[in-house]
């Protein structure tokens, strides 16, 4: 997030775009309803009628995969209207005469066609963010699980430049992460073209600077990511060491998942319970859980904040850094002796600009959010505030594009896929919680009870939802929070093993998978 | 109920007068707050520092120079030369009685300290004002439900005295207005929308009523269930381990067990808010399904406990295996986006210092 999660009940008019955060960040959306409680506008766009449109003055149900169309429209509007800030684009940011130009082409009525969204709605919506004087654009997966995940996101960044709407206090554009630490894994260097800290690996610097302290010549290239890992095993990948990841039944296409994990001459996974992923292992090593460890996350603000172990763990359950150091040394890997968690935290922040002012002990306050360059250094709750990380902000042209597959016949039907409040991902922890099986005990898909009558289903009643790879048996939920033609349901279920059939394409710059938008048929069992 | 007998003043001088000594203030500090923080002890049960003041219980009662009848500091503006007095007899006598008329509606004065994290905040102030007499006892508002048979939420009404926190909780710091008042005196009744049960209301079990409630009322099912464990309660402040908001919490801990989680009034994501996940799916990390032994795949293609030196060493030599084979490029590893920092800083060390290569992701993709 460019700015801080305090600063969510500050806007006036507050953006939301393919996030579910009533459910998925709950407590985060307690800000904006209270920004809502002091007079803000809210302007929800998302394919499916959640809570948050409910509470939205305007809400654009757009169909799956058109964010970029729709976010067309609205700087059209934004431009047409004059509502440009153009001291704020002359002063910070280049490319702006070209993409103002760019946008002339996508009127409203253009945009309508595309997406579904009534003309006279976008050009509300661009009214209000275009005239904001604080306005804040918030954002989960609905946006960037795409093929055009980074075209949606730049999409966004020029209604933030052509507004100036960032730098402030109550604006900005804040991504909510999904996963308690995804933030801190990336943070640490858990990534193939970065460091600790997000320096590339392929400035010969940093290579040269890591060589020093790891006492070992790094790769100039950068690595391959997890999806293309993943295509290659039993290949090049003959081996591989997983931690903490219910792989098989979270990542897309599973046939082809369990396919490559099971291709493997060895499989290494390290995790709290005997996952779908850990029953394909050659050893699984127990881990300690949250709550039994010490150590740092870092949240979606980029806070870094402080974990402590309350009790032991089970058996002979070690942490993690323990586990991977010690496997690390038996290796005969170099430089893995550590003491504790504080030893292993110490040496990141040495390495990592970003953490390098960091101290422990005050970690315990949660004050710092990152950048923290130097020793005393407070911290940065607001980012851009003077001047962007590379200079300028560049607006992008982006243009709408299809998803990677489309509905026809033999594929009638949107599928998107989600989160739902009260489970958490692959139901390894919420599903062993006490209670939680009353509010939500079983998968089922949401559909509009008029597509329920018209594809000869009932309330409850058991379909099969098949895509080009795979099919589920599913239970049935009449909703009008589906729109017409477009279904939901989540990962959460192993029994209902939606990523069976996910998986039809990848963002080709991050290879994030297309998770929001399959094309399957719907048929009673 | 306004008490605002600021005298019209504009805030200019900013000092006040609180048990004789000169204090300053912001324009729009409550006299409540000023108290607070210069330490006075005002006793109070519908406050929340989260919430609008109420004005409800009314023990949070000061003298104010220049009017007949204490005000409640709740509500009341500090003004510039006000003159206050928040300890006096009157102002015990006054108190003690207001705490005995709500003591009269209420049956069980000692309350479990599972039941939440307010929950003890009557029983305390009852012991405080000696005012445990059973004076005005008589006729009791709210009704009990013990018949919604959610696992997490307990609604003990007869333990209600219309405070209306939880009421107010719900609407002003969630934004879910699942809680509201029925009727009014004896017949008040703390309900959902249709009397119903909480389930078929818009309550999303976030667990804020029962953290606010001054009684135990509201109380958590799941910490109560523990309480016959042996120990003390200890509470370990962490981080709720679901999403990217970072809740602080406090876990509650008897011996080597998780028994419950309460919210960190001053977690700088959270305030004090929580929702259904890191309020209640905490048990988890008790459960029997846990690995608590290393495993090894054996012979008879299954997997089997192992030492840590014998798991250890198989998994060096098959991932050398590989290594030595095909390549350093041939191994491949993956980080949690759930475990700690440090997990995935040593992986990232694993493949870099150990093979030189980048053949590293975390689960962001997918």
């Amino acid at each position: 997030m460019s700015n801080p999660l305090a600063d969510m009940d500050k806007p006036d008019v507050i953006f939301c775009i393919g996030t579910n955060m009533t459910e998925c960040h709950p407590v985060a959306a307690t800000g904006i309803k209270r920004a809502l409680a002091n007079g803000a506008k809210l302007i929800v766009a998302d394919p499916r009628h959640i809570v948050l449109a409910d509470l939205a003055d305007v809400y654009l149900p757009l169909r799956v995969g058109t964010d970029s169309a729709l976010l067309l429209g609205m700087a059209h509007v934004i431009a047409r209207e004059g509502l440009v800030d153009q001291a704020f684009m002359d002063a910070r940011t280049t490319e702006g005469m070209a993409f103002l130009e760019h946008v002339e082409r996508f009127p409203p009525e253009w945009a309508e066609e595309i997406t579904g969204v009534p003309a006279a709605d976008i050009e509300q919506a661009a009214l209000w963010y275009g005239r904001a004087e604080r306005g804040a654009i918030y954002y989960t997966l609905g946006v960037t699980e795409h093929i055009c995940g980074v075209e949606n996101v730049q999409g966004l960044c020029n209604l933030v430049l052509m507004t100036g709407n960032i730098g402030r206090e109550g604006t900005g554009i804040n991504p909510m992460r999904g996963q308690n630490n995804i933030q801190g894994a990336g943070d640490a260097g858990a990534l193939p073209n970065n460091y600790p800290g997000f320096q590339p690996v392929t400035d010969p610097e940093n290579q040269e600077k890591f060589e020093k302290l790891y006492g070992k010549k790094v790769d100039l290239e950068n690595g391959i990511t997890k999806v293309t890992a993943l295509e290659m095993c039993g290949d090049q990948i003959r081996a591989m060491f997983i931690d903490g990841e219910n792989t098989l039944v979270s990542d897309p296409d599973r046939a082809h998942c369990e396919k490559a994990l099971r291709s493997l001459d060895f499989l290494v996974v390290a995790d709290l319970f005997l996952t779908e992923t850990a029953e394909l292992a050659d050893v699984v090593f127990p881990v300690a859980a949250w709550g039994e460890v010490d150590g740092t996350q870092t949240n979606t603000e980029r806070r870094i904040q402080r974990l402590r172990a309350a009790v032991p763990s089970p058996g002979v359950a070690r942490p993690d850094w323990w586990v991977i150091s010690a496997l690390a040394k038996r290796m005969g890997f170099q430089g893995f002796e550590y003491e504790g968690a504080e030893q292993v935290f110490n040496e990141l922040c040495e390495v990592s600009p970003i953490y390098h002012g960091v101290d422990w002990d005050k970690v315990e306050e949660g004050a710092y959010q990152w950048p923290v360059p130097f020793d005393g250094h407070p911290g940065t709750p607001m980012l851009h505030s003077d001047e962007f990380v590379n200079g300028r902000g560049i607006f992008n042209l982006v243009e709408q594009r299809d998803p990677a597959e489309t509905v026809d016949d033999d594929y009638p039907v949107w599928l998107t896929t989600g989160r739902r409040l009260a489970s958490y991902h692959t139901r390894t922890q919420t599903g062993r919680s006490a209670g939680i099986d009353y509010l939500l005990s079983e998968e089922s898909l949401e559909i509009h009870p008029d597509d329920v009558d018209e594809w000869g289903l009932a309330d409850r009643s058991w379909a099969i939802m098949s895509s080009r790879r795979g099919s589920v048996r599913v239970r049935v939920k009449a909703t009008k929070r589906s729109p017409r033609g477009t279904v939901f349901t989540t990962f959460s279920f192993a029994d209902v093993p939606v990523n069976a059939l996910t998986g039809g394409g990848y963002d080709p710059i991050t290879q994030t998978a297309e998770l929001k938008v399959c094309p399957v048929s719907v048929v009673p069992e | 109920m306004s008490d605002n007998i600021d005298g019209g003043g504009n805030g200019a001088l900013s000092t006040m007068t609180l048990d004789g000594e000169d204090v300053g203030f912001t324009p729009g500090e409550t006299v409540y707050e000023v108290s607070e923080r210069y330490r006075r002890e005002i006793p109070t049960l519908c406050y929340d520092e989260r919430l609008e003041p109420f004005g409800g219980c009314r023990l949070c009662i000061v003298e104010v120079e220049g009017s007949h009848n204490p005000v409640a500091s709740c509500t009341t503006k500090a003004a510039p030369g006000m003159k206050v007095t928040t300890k006096s007899g009157r102002l015990d006598m006054h108190r003690r009685v207001l705490l005995e008329l709500v003591a009269s509606e209420n049956r069980d004065l000692d309350v479990d300290p599972m039941s939440g994290y307010a929950s003890g905040e009557m029983a305390t102030l009852l012991d405080r004002y000696d005012a445990r007499t059973g004076r005005f006892l008589g006729m009791q508002s709210g009704t009990s439900h013990p018949d919604d048979p959610n696992p997490f939420i307990l609604r003990d009404y007869e333990n209600c005295i219309s405070c209306f926190r939880c009421v107010r909780v719900c609407a002003e710091q969630e934004g879910d207005y699942a809680i509201s008042v029925m009727n009014r005196g004896f017949g008040t009744q703390i309900t959902t929308e249709f009397d119903g049960i909480l389930k078929d209301s818009a309550c999303t079990f976030c667990g804020q009523c029962i953290q606010t409630c001054p009684t135990g009322a509201l109380a958590d099912l799941k910490a109560l269930a523990s309480k016959d464990v042996p120990g003390e309660t200890k509470l370990t402040r962490t981080i709720c381990p679901y999403c990217g908001v970072g809740c602080s919490v406090d876990l509650m801990t008897r011996g080597d067990q998780v028994v419950g989680v309460l919210p960190a009034m001053d977690g700088p994501a959270n305030h004090g808010a929580l929702c259904v996940k890191g309020q209640f799916a905490f048990d988890f990390i008790g459960h029997k399904d846990r690995l608590d032994t290393p495993l090894v795949r054996g012979d008879d293609g299954q997997l089997h406990p192992a030492t840590w030196d014998d798991a250890l060493d198989k998994a060096a030599a098959g991932l050398l295996a590989a290594v030595d084979n095909h390549g350093r490029h041939s191994l491949y590893v993956v980080a949690s986006g759930r475990a700690p920092t440090e997990a995935a800083y040593m992986m990232q060390k694993f493949v870099r210092a150990g093979l030189g290569t980048s053949y590293i992701d975390n689960c962001s993709r997918a």
